[in-house]
């Protein structure tokens, strides 16, 4: 085992079994309301390594800020073990709350009526950061999240994609073990989209933070994380890199040709799909195991082949096929 | 209490100075939060100067008709009340007896959970700024009516220099009741959807019962009794301003400072083991 290496061994998230149940209350007629006990979150078993950059997705309502919820103590699960950090999380929320940095995208941790640089110093008395140190994590913000142009405003006045800068900021200061980040491109602009993506490439690069990222914002998954875990009903459903997600869910590459006239008679080749015909264009679909290349070779000795392109699998269409193939399925 | 063990695990000269500098800023943001709204402050001072004047004359008219029939009103001579009434406008702002809804807000919204991912405990986490509103207050709201109720009327000056640092110490327990009981109050949004019911009830009990409307020592004396110790809310404005204009006697000063004490104890207790039950039940509704 390498627990010492950089990535190696040390499980910062540990979750088993982990399920969080509500009662909800269900009006059947004018008196009478049936209590019901909905699983938000279903038996999730879960670990995190140090330093590991993960993509917690799952369809609205699948129980994922319920799952950051337990993780970072602020609500009691049902049933299962779940340890942070090596602490548990409720019992023990205070101490956590030193050793790990949350942004909730629809909530925010920053005074209202302050100014950035005023939350940020009482940050620094609140979670009792060195001041040599805290000004050095600042610096590398302000830098990386271009904080300088508002630093001074009030928190209320600022839009939502530099309250969300500065909400990173916050949420950092006091250098987190481990960083929870609730869809924090809810809502952003491209620019300042890139701005947050890159900041947490960098920080996910450094390798000393862990960072359990939910979004349904797929381009920050494929920018970021090179594990996905995604659960669908209170479940995984799914835990491993992207590849793995298309491999399993049957993604299909597209190459798409442009002949001068249609030829024909099409080669028959195994895994290969014709999906459409517009005028002189035709487009494939390929399956895992099919060849580019035996397609493009067999196409090309028709004669006549203008132009051609291939295009990837996109992220999307896989989720989508994900979320698609558990619907119906009735909540246990 | 957790709140404070919390904070300050062991007491050592690092634990303390950290401890201290967490106070003090905490405060300091109270503070600047609230000097913010400048108009605000401003709106409200004149509010309650306004009020002074309308008190003042209600309170002439029976201190009048009780030396009329030769005595004082309830113990209270002319100059005494004016006093009362005065000091009274002026520390509303300072204990903010009505219109905090912040953590009630708060819950409401959700946002309450950003409360619990900081290593405060969220009692400790609300007093501190709300000290140093108070303090805000103090230097604005509390000093304007004093001013112009000394300009317009003959006010009772305290006659013992020890007045002073107690009345000093009522105002400090009079702002820690009150923060303790708006604290429950707005908690009550852990458990209901609506609280304007629960803030409303309290709202018409501090003035009522806290001595804004008149001083409880009108009412007969097993009624004053029963609301002095049974509700916190005379420690609220009524024993401060008997502080202030010498009502009783030094010892009777002391027994109500001693009262004001226990109420104090008695609600944050409860606002710790509300807190505890509230972190226990909680459902963040939304997000």
């Amino acid at each position: 085992m390498n627990a010492n290496g950089r990535h190696g061994g040390v499980n910062v998230i540990e979750a088993h079994g982990l399920r969080k149940d509500f009662t909800v209350r269900v009006r059947k007629s004018l008196l009478r309301r049936e209590r019901r006990v909905v699983a938000a979150v279903d038996g999730v078993d879960l670990t995190v390594q140090r330093g590991q950059l993960l993509g917690y997705l799952g369809p609205n309502g699948a129980g994922k800020s319920t799952t950051l919820k337990m993780l970072t103590g602020v609500l009691n699960p049902s049933g299962g073990r779940v340890s942070v950090c090596g602490l548990t999380p409720v019992p023990q929320r205070i101490l956590l709350a030193r050793r790990i940095g949350v942004v909730f995208g629809q909530r925010s941790q920053l005074w209202w009526d302050l100014p950035l640089r005023d939350s940020y110093e009482l940050l620094r008395h609140i979670y009792r950061v060195p001041a040599a140190e805290h000004a050095a994590r600042l610096r590398r913000c302000r830098d990386l999240l271009e904080l300088d142009p508002f630093l001074d405003t009030p928190v209320r006045q600022l839009s939502l994609g530099q309250r969300m800068r500065g909400e990173l900021t916050a949420a950092l200061l006091h250098g987190p073990e481990v960083l929870f980040l609730d869809e924090p491109t809810i809502g952003l602009d491209v620019v300042s989209k890139q701005a947050v993506r890159g900041f947490l490439a960098e920080l996910g690069e450094s390798g000393d933070t862990t960072v359990v990222l939910t979004t349904h914002d797929l381009a920050d998954i494929e920018r970021l994380c090179r594990r996905i875990v995604v659960i669908d009903h209170g479940r995984v459903v799914h835990d491993g890199g992207i590849d793995a997600l298309h491999a399993r869910y049957g993604s299909q590459r597209r190459v798409t040709v442009d002949f001068d006239t249609l030829p024909p008679a099409l080669p028959a080749l195994p895994g290969v799909h014709l999906e459409s015909t517009t005028g002189p264009r035709l487009t494939f679909t390929l399956d895992g195991s099919a060849s580019v290349g035996t397609l493009v070779s067999a196409l090309s000795a028709l004669g006549g082949l203008r132009d051609l392109s291939v295009t990837e699998p996109e992220i999307e269409e896989v989720i989508a096929r994900l979320y698609r193939s558990d619907e119906g399925r009735a909540p246990s | 209490m957790g709140f404070i063990t919390a904070t300050a695990d062991r007491l050592t000269i690092r634990n303390f100075t950290e401890a201290a500098g967490l106070f003090r800023t905490l405060g300091a943001s109270g503070f600047r939060r609230f000097s913010t709204y400048r108009q605000a402050t401003v709106a409200a001072t004149i509010t309650n100067t306004m009020f002074g004047f309308v008190r003042t004359y209600v309170m002439l008219a029976v201190a009048g008709s009780a030396v009329a029939v030769g005595g004082q009103a309830a113990g209270y001579d002319a100059a005494q009340l004016v006093t009362y009434v005065w000091a009274g406008q002026g520390l509303i702002g300072v204990v903010a007896m009505w219109g905090w809804t912040e953590l009630a807000d708060r819950i409401r919204s959700g946002d309450v959970v950003t409360d619990l991912l900081r290593p405060v405990h969220p009692v400790l986490g609300y007093l501190l700024p709300d000290l140093g509103r108070a303090a805000y207050a103090l230097l604005t709201r509390f000093v304007v009516p004093i001013v112009v109720g000394a300009l317009a009327f003959d006010m009772y000056l305290p006659q013992r220099a020890a007045t002073y640092p107690m009345f000093a110490v009522s105002v400090l327990l009079a702002v820690l009741v009150c923060f303790a009981g708006r604290f429950l109050v707005n908690a009550a949004g852990y458990w209901l959807l609506d609280t304007r019911g629960v803030l409303m009830a309290w709202a018409v009990c501090a003035g009522v019962l806290g001595g804004l409307y008149f001083p409880i020592r009108f009412l007969p004396e097993w009624a004053a009794t029963a609301v002095y110790l049974g509700t916190p809310f005379p420690s609220l404005l009524q024993i401060p301003l008997d502080v202030l204009v010498e009502r009783d006697p030094p010892a009777g000063q002391l027994g109500l400072l001693g009262l004001q004490a226990l109420w104090a104890g008695l609600l944050f207790t409860a606002c710790v083991l509300v807190q505890r039950r509230a972190e226990r039940r909680l459902v963040v509704q939304g997000g």
